[in-house]
């Protein structure tokens, strides 16, 4: 009798956890594969438009951006409302997307020079005064493909 | 001196320490890749280089003024009805003999676009023109375009233009790129992309 009742007192056992470190780097060597940092820490407002006639923009590397779009709000009382330029982490004028854009290509390797593409990613309420200023720049600087980054949608979602 | 064995490494907050490192490549992580519309700007022109003379009926103008409407070929129009209007210019093949198109299925108009390889989208916008006007007006005609490409190469060649060229575009592709590429010149050549933007206006 004693026998039998000995097995069946046994608590439940409890869970090894052993392998959870393991489960966690796993996942962990996932996320860190798969990372991309954020580049730029966004000073301005930046909603992109819809659109579906997309492509893709693959090889970051080749890649440099424009952002445009009004201040975000801790930088209104400085800055205004008015839509500004963003290049790297500050914000910029117009006149210094030539500059940005030869310092761009400085840091490329030469045989690329030709594939490097400028993404314009500019908030829905910018004028497009301010877009056709920063186009006039590039073309000066002959920076000719360019690509209006956008989400992906129906247009009607625009408005 | 007795001899000590050493002490074992207490591993139990091993797990902590990965959480810590996992949270934080979770929250920075953006895995999607960006998406937009390309365009190639012109070059810049010289400014004695005289324009040629182009028709006014191989010439669709779009017009966007400063509340966002539209003006295509001097009438108001809904964006919704954008697309289906620059089809019809572009595919409409009025032209006769030497400036005829043998593979439009338009309204032969003579009012409108002789041939697809002579029609013209113009695209002006005023300085005050909301990005989302300008993105959805690309759009738009982008769309246009792809439209009547995918109709040839799915008569010529059974496939879709826009899967054509993803195809050229993927490294992996393990079929004849050559013969790709004649094609997708081919379909090109057909309904080139011929958008003009002028200035903006400032009113």
């Amino acid at each position: 009798m004693s026998k039998f009742k000995k097995k069946k007192s046994g608590e439940l056992p409890a869970i090894s956890t052993a392998s959870l470190p393991d489960i966690v780097f796993m996942l962990l060597f996932f996320f860190m594969v798969a990372t991309v940092m954020r580049q730029n820490t966004l000073m301005i407002e930046n909603k992109l438009p819809f659109a579906d006639q997309v492509e893709k923009l693959d090889r970051k590397e080749l890649v440099s951006y424009i952002y445009a779009g009004k201040p975000s709000e801790r930088y209104q009382q400085k800055f205004g409302t008015e839509a500004r330029i963003q290049l790297n982490d500050k914000f910029s004028e117009v006149k210094d997307i030539q500059n940005f854009i030869y310092a761009e290509r400085e840091s490329k390797r030469e045989e690329l020079i030709p594939y490097l593409t400028t993404a314009l990613k500019v908030d829905v309420e910018t004028n497009m005064g301010l877009v056709s200023d920063i186009k006039q720049e590039l073309r000066k600087a002959e920076a000719l493909k360019i690509n209006y980054t956008t989400r992906i949608g129906e247009v009607a979602k625009n408005n | 001196m007795a001899k000590r064995s050493a002490p074992e490494v207490n591993a139990g907050s091993m797990a902590d320490i990965a959480f810590l490192l996992l949270i934080f490549f979770l929250v920075t992580t953006t895995i999607e890749t960006d998406r937009g519309i390309s365009r190639k700007l012109p070059p810049i022109q010289d400014e004695n280089v005289v324009p040629p003379v182009i028709k006014q009926k191989n010439i669709f103008t779009v017009i966007v003024d400063r509340n966002n409407r539209l003006l295509v070929e001097d009438e108001i129009m809904e964006l919704a009805n954008l697309r289906k209007a620059a089809i019809a210019f572009l595919d409409n093949g009025g032209g006769v003999g030497e400036d005829g198109c043998t593979y439009c299925q338009g309204a032969k108009d003579p009012a409108a676009s002789d041939n697809p390889k002579k029609a013209i989208i113009s695209l002006v916008n005023d300085r005050k023109t909301e990005y989302r006007t300008y993105i959805s007006v690309q759009n738009e005609l982008v769309a246009a375009y792809n439209e009547l490409r995918d109709r040839e190469s799915q008569r010529l060649f059974g496939m879709d233009y826009l899967d054509m060229e993803a195809k050229y575009n993927d490294p992996n592709f393990r079929g004849n790129k050559d013969k790709l590429e004649t094609q997708l010149n081919q379909v090109k050549e057909m309904y080139p992309q011929l958008l003009s933007e002028a200035e903006p206006k400032s009113s």
